[in-house]
């Protein structure tokens, strides 16, 4: 699905990744963890192709195609989708307008605002004036409308109260086709995996999402490097238990990268 | 008599009186007089220029309107109404059939204010008279339709809009020229009347020729309790626009002025709005949008608080499309007494980058973008406007899009 490498960025005249190779598998959800300011935002935009973002090295790669150069709404179109942390607000354009010229034709707006409480904001001007968890749930109608095949979640849960955490959980899963494949009597839990064709990459600073939506494979990022890959739940923990200086200390130690 | 040899007397005195604000025109290089007289019929209008019409609002078929008037050049060539309690005609048989009308009668306006009020006070070609009577309200909107059809003519007008007490008038104007006009001078002297309790809505829309000059001239009364809104729309381009209403407001009256401008390379746009709140309770707001895409908008806005809890609010937003364009906010306010409460923000910038990206995100290419929020920029929210005159507006941005890009 996804595959980076070798990748180096450089935003706001530094060089802020240095050097990732990362690979996001069809049906994978994959966690990016790190301290502030280690790139995790930056590996997002970059992915997505924002300006501001230049690649100085390495290539991104989606679907086998690749597309370091390709503009936004070309990598969208191929598939991509994300909810930004900090999204613009745009006056005069309601959400329901947006949403309604983003969405895959069998999608419907009203169902899906009527699940994430956000009747009344359709006919809002786009963000202006929301609260956090209003934008967070208002960037997961957006992306649910779209219902991309990878989707790059930034920090879905900051600023959201533990109520609509669940919520916002809970809509995640459905957009990665992870709430609705139940086991049948004659399948096996890895037939069911393996139709799943969803994948996510999810940046967590506090990793509260992780209680709501599964994921497969944990990354930690320091300095513009992923200094550790493995299980997401046990990297979690860890991070909890001792913080991320024992990541930035791991990851100084002789054979301290990579698990 | 007497009153209209005084106002002849003081406007031959103003001819050459220049207007304070605005380039100064030689209405001598106008044509006084027209060389043709236009056919009588609507009908007979081509379609490029029915489709003009259209775009400022006006209903050629006078479907969903109460009542029509249009003037062409200098022939006023049909009036209609369709609803009883509310009169529509030429402001001459206004005047031949109501003595007291010459009351009125430059009554809201001075007219020897600058060289073209004087030049209407002399050399007026006709214009409308709307009046609605005491507690009446228009179900559907009227329509004022004042067009220019040859080259190079002046087209000075006169229109007195009077709402009697309680009554409800909902007014479009489209003023437009045919496509096969260049050049040409505008100008439109408007006297509005609103009554004790009474509650007026006038959208304006422009749809000039390229070269032309305009001035509209415009004084608007409004008595106790008394509700004044004003759309004005000019998106398509012209050369060279000066206009600047005064209104005065008495006790707990209420004026709300929403200004729509684009202004594309060669167009010179000073505009603005002038609320005397006379009286106490009294309550204005005044905003604008305006784009330039190379063009130069200055954007006034002068508000005089005479009364103590007076409330007033000003509000200038610009954007500048691309490298090139003048976008100057004016923003003034005067407060005379203890007890007013005025404010105003201006802001002139260009469109955020982020703001594009974040829709290309959603699968928008950057053109799809910029018009979304172009458009978006421009919707302001208009409180009091019927649905069918938001419809219009709507349909009026849409279709002048594609100059705008």
């Amino acid at each position: 699905m996804l595959y980076i490498q070798n990748l180096h960025v450089e935003a706001g005249g530094k060089e802020v990744i240095k050097g990732i190779t990362l690979e996001v598998k069809p049906g994978e959800v994959h966690c990016l963890f790190g301290p502030n300011g280690s790139g995790k935002t930056t590996l997002l935009m970059s992915i997505m192709g924002l300006s501001g973002y230049k690649i100085i090295q390495g290539k991104i790669l989606f679907k086998g195609q690749e597309i370091t150069s390709l503009p936004v709404n070309k990598r969208v179109h191929l598939g991509l989708g994300i909810s930004f942390q900090r999204p613009p607000s745009i006056p005069g354009v309601k959400l329901a307008q947006l949403v309604n010229l983003c969405k895959k034709e069998d999608k419907d707006t009203i169902t899906m605002a009527k699940e994430l409480n956000l009747i009344e904001f359709l006919e809002r001007d786009l963000n202006v004036g929301f609260s956090g968890g209003e934008l967070k749930r208002s960037e997961l109608l957006q992306l649910w409308a779209q219902s991309p095949d990878l989707i790059l979640l930034d920090e879905p849960e900051s600023g959201v109260d533990i109520e609509n955490i669940v919520l916002i959980g809970h809509i995640i899963n459905i957009i990665l086709e992870r709430d609705g494949l139940k086991v049948g009597p004659q399948e096996s839990r890895v037939a069911v995996k393996r139709k799943r064709k969803k994948s996510g990459l999810i940046i967590t600073h506090t990793g509260m999402i992780l209680q709501y939506v599964g994921a497969d494979k944990g990354h930690v990022l320091v300095d513009g490097r992923i200094v550790c890959s493995g299980n997401p739940y046990e990297i979690f923990r860890f991070i909890r238990e001792r913080g991320y200086e024992e990541c930035v200390r791991c990851a100084c130690m002789p054979g301290g990268f990579h698990e | 008599m007497n009153k209209l040899k005084k106002i002849a007397e003081k406007a031959k005195k103003a001819i050459k009186k220049k207007a304070p604000y605005g380039q100064d025109i030689n209405i001598n290089e106008f044509e006084q007089e027209v060389k043709n007289l236009p056919d009588s019929t609507l009908h007979q209008l081509s379609e490029q220029e029915q489709k003009t019409l259209l775009e400022t609002g006006i209903e050629l078929r006078g479907g969903e309107r109460g009542g029509s008037f249009f003037q062409v050049d200098h022939s006023v060539i049909h009036y209609e109404v369709a609803q009883e309690g509310v009169e529509i005609l030429s402001i001459e048989e206004a005047m031949a059939k109501y003595d007291w009308l010459i009351n009125y009668w430059w009554s809201a306006l001075s007219p020897d204010t600058d060289k073209y009020t004087a030049y209407v006070a002399l050399h007026q070609k006709h214009g409308y008279f709307v009046r609605v009577l005491p507690g009446v309200k228009t179900f559907f909107p009227l329509q004022a339709c004042l067009f220019m059809s040859q080259e190079n003519i002046t087209q000075p007008i006169h229109n007195i809009i009077i709402c009697e007490e309680g009554s409800e008038l909902n007014l479009i104007t489209g003023c437009a020229a045919s496509h096969r006009v260049r050049t040409g001078l505008h100008l439109g002297i408007s006297e509005f009347f609103i009554k004790k309790g009474a509650t007026c809505t006038f959208t304006m829309i422009h749809n000039w020729a390229e070269e032309m000059a305009i001035r509209p001239r415009t004084g608007i009364i409004i008595e106790e309790d008394a509700t004044f809104v004003s759309n004005y729309i000019l998106l398509k381009k012209v050369a060279n626009l000066q206009t600047f209403p005064i209104a005065y407001l008495k006790k707990n009256a209420k004026a709300e002025f929403n200004t729509i401008l684009f202004a594309p390379k060669g167009a010179y746009l000073d505009t603005g709005t002038r609320v005397f709140l006379k009286e106490e309770g009294a309550k204005a707001e005044v905003v604008s949008r305006s784009i330039t895409a190379g063009g130069t908008v200055i954007a006034r806005g002068h508000l005089i608080g005479e009364a103590s809890g007076i409330k007033a609010h000003l509000e200038c937003k610009g954007l500048i499309l691309g490298e090139r364009g003048v976008i100057h906010a004016i923003p003034e306010l005067e407060g005379h007494v203890g007890g007013v409460e005025m404010s105003h923000e201006a802001a002139v910038g260009r469109i955020a980058k982020e703001q594009i990206e974040y829709l290309m995100a959603r699968g928008l290419s950057e053109s799809e973008a910029t018009s979304l929020i172009v458009k978006g920029f421009l919707r302001v929210d208009i409180k009091g406007l019927p649905e069918e005159l938001k419809i219009e507006l709507d349909k009026v941005i849409e279709a002048t899009e594609k100059d705008m890009m």
